[in-house]
């Protein structure tokens, strides 16, 4: 009988065979199945060895305790051989465990599961490639050190490590999505990628509602992709997108995502919140018809479900656009002593716009100008100072 | 990137004949697996040209000419839409296409425009910011 126990720790060296070697080798079509490949044979090769010490022994006149140990590759491969699908989700709860950093577990997923060189991470998080090169290494070595199971996690360890794998594709997602340094407002591949991967999980645990919620909230937002971009590069606000240019497509795929988060009854999970609050965008046909009341509504879900200064940020806007600026900025001031936001650039352009719709221009000109300080992003900085530009132009037309 | 798989007509398609149930099947598993790979986007099966029609267009002239068509083999009679990382990998799928029959057939792979095909999106800062961590990474850093 062959005990689980060696069997994991197969699939585990097959892990950091793989590792080591899909740098080199580049990955393979099928990193699950290859994965078990590898497993198998390390197996095979474990077993022929001990046969050969079984031999030995023999040799030497000892007595044998092991002869159930004989097992043909093909018993061995009825134990191993699991769905494939089994091994990419095992892949991805590893790639994504806890004791690794997250921009270890970024790095990791971005390479096992999405494909990526080391050169095409780097690229896109703007950082060295020796630098992404060390970052998986170290991630490898601390899998290792802590003896983390190849394994899909069950009861109640599951929610914790699924939710840790939604973190990271969200923010490979985002990263794409609203590029937090460098000048390129977007990196549409890495939004490819972190969607591609949703979609996969989101067949394999096709019972866990917030794996839909997320695919749902990337697929909405996604849509947009178009329409955020002008013409010359230049970013493209929500509210002035032409809504001509959403992708209907993946709108739809989105709305049929949420319908199957929605379907497991209960309330909505903070993923599955965040993307009705996408789809009620998705759904107005023009900004005007937006239905702020509601989104609104979602959002005090969301800060009660999931609280956080960003979140509060966000109820503000909503706040502010369904029941007039002066809501928004009473929720937006509450805010002002946040640690958290100190160097948060969205809250100065939230507060400057609220406080420019209430016509208190100087005021909003000192956000605008402050925000533009703190983003990192050339093309958002230079937004930012063109509405700060137009405060001193309504200001001086008041006076 | 994404792309467009047109599945060319066949004599049988045009002729409405359905699909055999063998041919569902395979045709059903290899969906699925499209789906589990993340792959699929949309797809279509496509009534016979004979149920369809055609504009044609002249300066403000605009003629409906009613179907069939003749020239079957520039027909189409599905689509797909998939997402993938590279036109190898397209063309890995499309190579994979259950076809029980063994009859002759084409299927024409196309690439759709993406936001980031505007091409030149390499501003200057950022190619020199690429050009830094180049010389970084030659460093050894």
């Amino acid at each position: 009988m062959l005990d689980v126990g060696l069997a994991e720790e197969l699939a585990q060296d097959a892990l950091v065979a793989a590792l080591e070697q899909w740098p080199e080798s580049g990955i393979p079509d099928k990193p699950g199945a290859w994965l078990m490949g590898t497993a198998k044979h390390r197996a095979i090769d474990l077993l022929r060895r001990r046969k050969r010490l079984e031999l030995k022994y023999e040799e030497m006149g000892h007595e044998l305790l092991g002869v159930e140990h004989e097992i043909s590759e093909r018993e061995f491969e009825a134990v191993i051989d699991d769905d494939v699908g089994d091994d990419l989700l095992r892949l991805i709860f590893t790639a994504c465990h806890p004791v690794l950093s997250t921009e270890a577990r970024v790095a990791l997923t971005l390479r096992l599961l999405g494909g990526l060189t080391t050169e095409e991470i780097a690229r896109a998080f703007l950082v060295s490639e020796p630098a992404v090169a060390q970052r998986i290494v170290r991630a490898k070595r601390a899998l290792h050190e802590a003896h983390v199971p190849f394994e899909v996690p069950q009861g109640a360890e599951l929610a914790a490590r699924l939710s840790s794998v939604l973190e990271v594709i969200y923010l490979i997602f985002n990263e794409g999505y609203a590029a937090t340094a460098g000048d390129d407002w977007l990196r549409p591949a890495l939004c490819e990628d972190a969607l591609r991967l949703g979609r996969i999980l989101a067949e394999l645990t096709p019972t866990e509602p917030e794996v839909h919620g997320l695919v749902a909230l990337m697929e909405i937002q996604a849509s947009r992709t178009r329409a955020r971009i002008g013409r010359t590069g230049n970013p493209v606000l929500l509210l002035d997108q032409d809504r001509g240019r959403w992708d209907q497509l993946l709108i739809r795929r989105g709305l049929a995502a949420l319908e199957r988060a929605e379907q497991f009854g209960g309330g909505l999970g903070p993923y599955a919140l965040q993307a009705a609050i996408a789809a009620c965008h998705a759904g107005a046909r023009t900004a005007a018809e937006t239905d702020w009341a509601r989104i609104a509504a979602l959002y005090d879900a969301l800060a009660h479900l999931a609280p956080s200064p960003v979140v509060e940020l966000n109820r503000a806007v909503a706040h502010g656009m369904a029941f007039g600026p002066a809501a928004g900025l009473e929720l937006v001031d509450a805010l002002t002593a946040e640690p958290s936001l100190a160097t948060y650039q969205y809250l100065p352009s939230v507060r400057g716009d609220l406080l420019a719709k209430l016509a208190r221009f100087d005021e909003a000109r000192v956000e605008f100008e402050r925000a533009a300080t703190l983003t990192l992003n050339a093309r958002q900085r230079d937004l930012l100072l063109e509405r700060a530009a137009q405060c001193d132009v309504s200001s001086t037309r008041l006076t | 990137m994404r792309f467009m798989i047109l599945i060319k007509a066949s004599k049988e398609s045009e002729a409405g004949v359905l699909p055999s149930e063998q041919l569902l099947t395979e045709m059903g598993q290899f969906n699925e697996e499209l789906v589990k790979a993340g792959v699929m986007l949309a797809g279509e099966g496509l009534q016979p040209s004979s149920k369809g029609a055609r504009v044609k267009f002249a300066g403000a002239k605009r003629t409906v000419v009613d179907g069939p068509f003749a020239e079957t083999k520039e027909l189409i009679a599905g689509f797909w839409l998939w997402q993938v990382k590279s036109m190898d990998e397209a063309l890995a799928w499309v190579k994979r296409i259950p076809n029980p029959t063994g009859e002759q057939g084409e299927v024409e792979i196309r690439q759709v425009f993406e936001a980031d095909d505007f091409g030149a999106n390499l501003t200057p800062e950022a190619r020199r910011r690429e050009e830094r961590l180049r010389s970084q990474a030659a460093a050894g850093r």
